[in-house]
């Protein structure tokens, strides 16, 4: 097989992260390229058994390129009635779903919702099914053990993993050890999860099974050489901000105040003190960017991060710093949703908030990450020219990404270029708000700096020496100039590069942010299957880059796909006068590959001879 | 003399920028600027690593009037961009100045948590009881019943007290002086720079537009002496114009008393003394109010502990010292890994 997509789905404490993340190791090990995609509920500690407290956890897998968790399950390990319920409408026909019998009683058949057993009636037809106990199989596994039953059944999700292990011929090694740290203290648990990834493990060697299900071979995929680990999109963030600040010579101060899903970039940075991390949990989301712009100030680099929510908030600060000109970074993982909305899933609705959302004319850089290795790179770039620039730059993921993870190629430090950055020094002829002429930032002068006292704020200054100014001609001109330093900034962003595809083609997908794998899996497919598409992802959103419009300009369509109600398109329309059409999705999902595909064939024809090789 | 780094004494002027003013005339907000000079004068204060950060409002001007660093922020929110300020760079002096609405309104949350979290910052609040740059709304310090273009039929709120509000949210300092009186004020403003940690220190100030005579009842030169208890460590709480006046707890209501000296044998042993360490004196201070009882004044509260910044720094260094010889490049490598062959 190229490709497998499996889905672990169980109650919220069934353990379900755990086992897709253990998956997920092995099959990084096992040579496979991988995305996955963990789903979990958004209540802390949901009723057992009920729909709403399933937890899921997704890998697609594959002996190609992986670009998305995939569309549609290969295999669908259930681990209760909620869970199959919830799930097994994205199960393929012909897909394989496991079950666990020792689960299916009244109770959880009436909590799940269901009127009749599935496992009894044609609910499953369409497939085929593995009906077993696993519950108690696991619990006469573990039986010589010693631990409670209570016990015996936690460990139920590692029969599961076995079994999946053996449909897949993946070793069991890498989880054995990954136990026995995390289990070091209580060797009976230990003992009891490794008897029943065994016991699992060996249902699918020696039992009857092989006669109803053969196991599946997913070869490994041709990446490019180098040294991997698998990575989530919060933890090449954290890193990649520490790279960049690493890489302007500047230390960092991490403000933030908690929320789903940014809390676990703090966290991450939170841990990374040996470095020089300096961070602080602000009694709120204004607090925390006001400390940041307070810490750039005094010559650190200042980050702050939040979600939508959170950023509507730090809404004023961000004002406060496009009018200082400080350098600031500002990470938004967004989800899902006005107001509360659907903090545990997943949109990439606060374009218009990043770009246009602030009172008066206060442009900002906005940078968005595709993917979540990718999250590294472009924290790097935000670093680059926060200080480069001496401006606020808004810095764009999104829930998928920032909890899903990839293998990633661990980059090379040192062959990542340095931008060290200058702080004036000296007061001969020092005016605050003097500008260099290439890149129209002030300087850089630093509290603590003898000779160079100065005064600077919210209210509309001098565009020299910084002094309060309400002339009309200089509010003009402080105007344009903070515009005019932010438009430039496209001079020196990489020139905007087609992804996948000729120029000029029939149609292009046009994204940014975390569809883009998708959006590439689905064009990938339909050049091999001869339509004239191409694929054009953006990373910098403001200012974009300077031959965007050229590129555009060339395509007969352009259809631009977004999670959110048509927010790029807008963007584009305003900015080049073209003639986008949107494809939005607000389900709280990434796209399906296959709805993207329809979504080409239902605006072009095919064009026999023009296929190309994948 | 001299100051720090061999800096070449500066008078009280040398601490003025080149601005011109621009408070209403009379505004006691000159006041405590001339007072801040004189106190960054006599501390030898290097303008270099001086910094004021203010919110918005009448009183938050001030940095623009001071030749050291200065930062004038958003409404509120001077204490969140002090406290990285100070984050950043603790070797730096941050005073921080707000007015009543700036500090208790808007900022209250900010101001709070900086109190509790204790900050070495200089907090000054400039408590005119009213909201002046926006043109004389009342303010959560004005009393009940103040008429204003808001409150025509005068104001129905409660009014917040700044020395109980710090006192109930843990600040370890809290010190309230007068912006006329020039002598007390720099040396109030003196122990607050001396005290490591979060010292706010409440002024009462004179806006002569939109609230002009409020702290008359204290001020007025024919009531003062006995409206006002200036608070001394270690010293009897005594006052008025004879000196015959002194303050005593009254054990059955937990209450202060003023009592007459010579009354019924009543002596200068039947009176309490200032405390300053501690807090339950601190807060029956703070809450005295005319006419029954005098306005303290001075230093009410200081009771000094380790610092956020001191002890977010001991933490980073203790961090440091632990870092990976490889630092960013062997965190990345850590844990599962491996190898793509070419
Ligand atoms: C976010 C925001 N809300 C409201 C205002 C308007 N505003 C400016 S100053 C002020 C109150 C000023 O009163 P106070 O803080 O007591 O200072 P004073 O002017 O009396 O010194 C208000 C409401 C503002 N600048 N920003
Ligand atoms: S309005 Fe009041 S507080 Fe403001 S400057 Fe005038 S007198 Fe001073």
């Amino acid at each position: 097989m190229e490709s497998a997509t499996v889905r672990f789905a169980g109650d919220s404490g069934d353990g379900m992260q755990i086992t897709g993340g253990q998956f997920t190791l092995t099959t990084a090990l096992a040579g496979n390229d991988l995305a996955t995609f963990p789903d979990f509920p958004a209540e802390i500690r949901a009723p057992a058994g009920t729909t709403y407290g399933v937890s899921a956890f997704q890998i697609n897998f594959g002996a190609r390129r992986i670009k998305t968790a995939g569309d549609h399950l290969d295999v669908l390990v259930a681990t209760n009635p909620a869970a199959l319920k919830v799930n097994l409408a994205d199960v393929k026909s012909a897909g394989l779903v496991i079950v666990d019998t020792g689960q299916f009683n009244d109770k959880n058949l009436r909590k799940a919702h269901y009127d009749s057993n599935p496992l009894e009636d044609d609910t499953l037809a369409p497939y085929r099914v593995l009906k077993i106990d696993i519950t108690q199989l696991t619990q006469d596994a573990v039986e010589t053990v010693g631990v409670t039953k209570k016990e015996a059944v936690r460990s139920k999700n590692m029969w599961a993993l076995g079994l999946v292990y053996w449909l897949f011929g993946r070793e069991r090694a890498p989880t054995i050890a990954w136990l026995k740290r995390k289990f070091a203290s209580k060797p009976e648990v230990l003992e009891a999860n490794i008897a029943a990834l065994n016991a699992g493990h060996a249902f699918g060697e020696t039992s009857e099974l092989q006669h109803e299900v053969a196991q599946i071979d997913v070869g490994p995929a041709a990446i490019p050489p180098g040294l991997y680990r698998a990575i989530t999109g919060a933890e090449a963030l954290a890193w990649g901000l520490v790279a960049g600040c690493e890489k302007a010579a500047l230390r960092m101060v991490f403000c933030s105040y908690p929320i789903t899903p940014a809390s676990s970039l703090l966290h991450s940075l939170a841990a990374l003190k040996s470095l020089n991390i300096l961070t602080f949990q602000a009694e709120d989301e204004i607090a925390a960017a006001c400390a940041a712009i307070g810490a750039s100030y005094a010559g650190d680099m200042g980050i702050t991060s939040s979600s939508g929510p959170g950023v509507a908030l730090k809404t004023e600060a961000l004002g406060l710093a496009i009018a200082t000109e400080l350098p600031l970074i500002v990470v938004n993982s967004q989800r899902a949703g006005p107001s509360t909305g659907m903090p545990t899933k997943t949109e990439q609705s606060d374009l218009y908030q990043a770009v246009y959302g602030r009172n008066a004319d206060s442009p900002l850089v906005v940078l968005a990450a595709r993917a979540p290795g990718d999250c590294f790179d472009v924290a790097v770039e935000a670093v680059r020219l926060a200080t480069k620039y001496m401006t606020p730059v808004m810095l764009l993921t999104d829930g998928y990404i920032a909890n899903a993870s990839e293998p990633w190629l661990i980059p090379d430090l040192d062959a990542i270029a340095s931008f060290p950055v200058k702080r004036r020094q000296d007061p001969e002829g020092y005016q605050p708000f003097a500008r260099n002429p290439q890149t129209l930032a002030r300087d850089w002068a630093v509290p603590g700096t003898p000779g160079l006292m100065h005064r600077i704020g919210g209210i509309e200054r001098d565009s020299t020496s910084g002094n309060i100014s309400y002339d009309p001609d200089n509010h003009q001109r402080m105007t344009d100039l903070r515009a005019a330093k932010i438009e430039g900034i496209a001079n020196d962003i990489p020139l905007q590069e087609v992804d996948q595809g000729d120029l000029g083609a029939d149609l292009v997908l046009v994204g940014w942010g975390s569809t883009y794998g998708p959006i590439s899996r689905a064009v990938t497919t339909m050049l091999a299957e001869g339509y004239n598409v191409a694929h054009v992802h953006l990373r910098h959103i403001w200012p974009l880059p300077a031959n965007l419009g050229d590129i555009l300009n060339t395509y007969k369509k352009i259809l631009i796909p977004e999670m959110n109600h048509g927010q790029l398109v807008t963007l584009l329309r305003d900015r080049y006068l073209v003639d986008a059409e949107s494809l939005a999705q607000v389900n709280g999902k990434p796209f399906r590959v296959s709805d993207l595909e329809a979504a080409v064939r239902a605006r072009i024809s095919r064009k026999p001879g023009l296929e190309k090789k994948l | 003399m001299s100051g720090p780094d061999g800096i070449a004494a500066l008078q009280p002027k040398d601490y003025a920028t080149d601005q011109e003013v621009r408070w209403c005339p009379g505004c006691g907000d000159y006041a405590i600027l001339k007072a801040v000079q004189r106190t960054l004068a006599d501390l030898a204060a290097d303008p270099a690593k001086t910094v004021f950060v203010s919110g918005i409002g009448c009183a938050a001007r001030f940095p623009y009037y001071i030749a050291t660093y200065g930062f004038h922020t958003i409404h509120g929110r001077a204490p969140a961009v002090a406290t990285g300020v100070k984050l950043a760079n603790p070797e730096l002096d941050v005073w921080v100045v707000m007015g009543d609405g700036d500090a208790l309104s808007i900022g209250g949350n900010h101001l709070m948590h900086c109190l509790r979290r204790n900050l070495d910052l200089n907090m000054l609040l400039f408590n005119n009881e009213i909201y002046g740059l926006t043109k004389g709304q009342y303010s959560p310090t004005s009393r009940a019943g103040l008429r204003t273009p808001s409150t025509p039929m005068g104001s129905i709120d409660q009014p917040l007290s700044a020395g109980l509000f710090a006192l109930g949210v843990g600040a370890r300092f809290f010190a309230r002086g007068v912006d006329t009186q020039q002598k007390r004020l720099p040396e109030i403003f003196k122990r607050a720079h001396t005290h490591r940690g979060a010292s706010l220190v409440e002024i009462l100030q004179n806006c002569i537009v939109y609230n002009d005579g409020v702290f008359a009842g204290i001020t007025e030169r024919d009531v003062a002496e006995d409206r006002q208890v200036h608070v001394q460590h270690g010293e009897p709480l005594i006052f008025g114009k004879d000196q015959d006046r002194g303050l005593r707890l009254n054990p059955s209501t937990l209450s202060l008393e003023v009592v007459n000296l010579g009354d019924a044998g009543i002596t200068e042993a039947d009176v309490l003394r200032h405390d300053e360490k501690n807090r339950v004196l601190a807060t029956l201070l703070a809450a005295m109010e005319p006419p029954t009882l005098p306005v303290a004044l001075g230093v009410l509260y200081c009771d000094p502990t380790s610092s956020y910044d001191q002890s977010v720094h001991t933490q980073l260094d203790a961090a440091k010292g632990q870092a990976p010889a490889g630092g960013l490049q062997e965190v990345m490598r850590a844990g599962h890994t491996w190898t793509v062959e070419a």
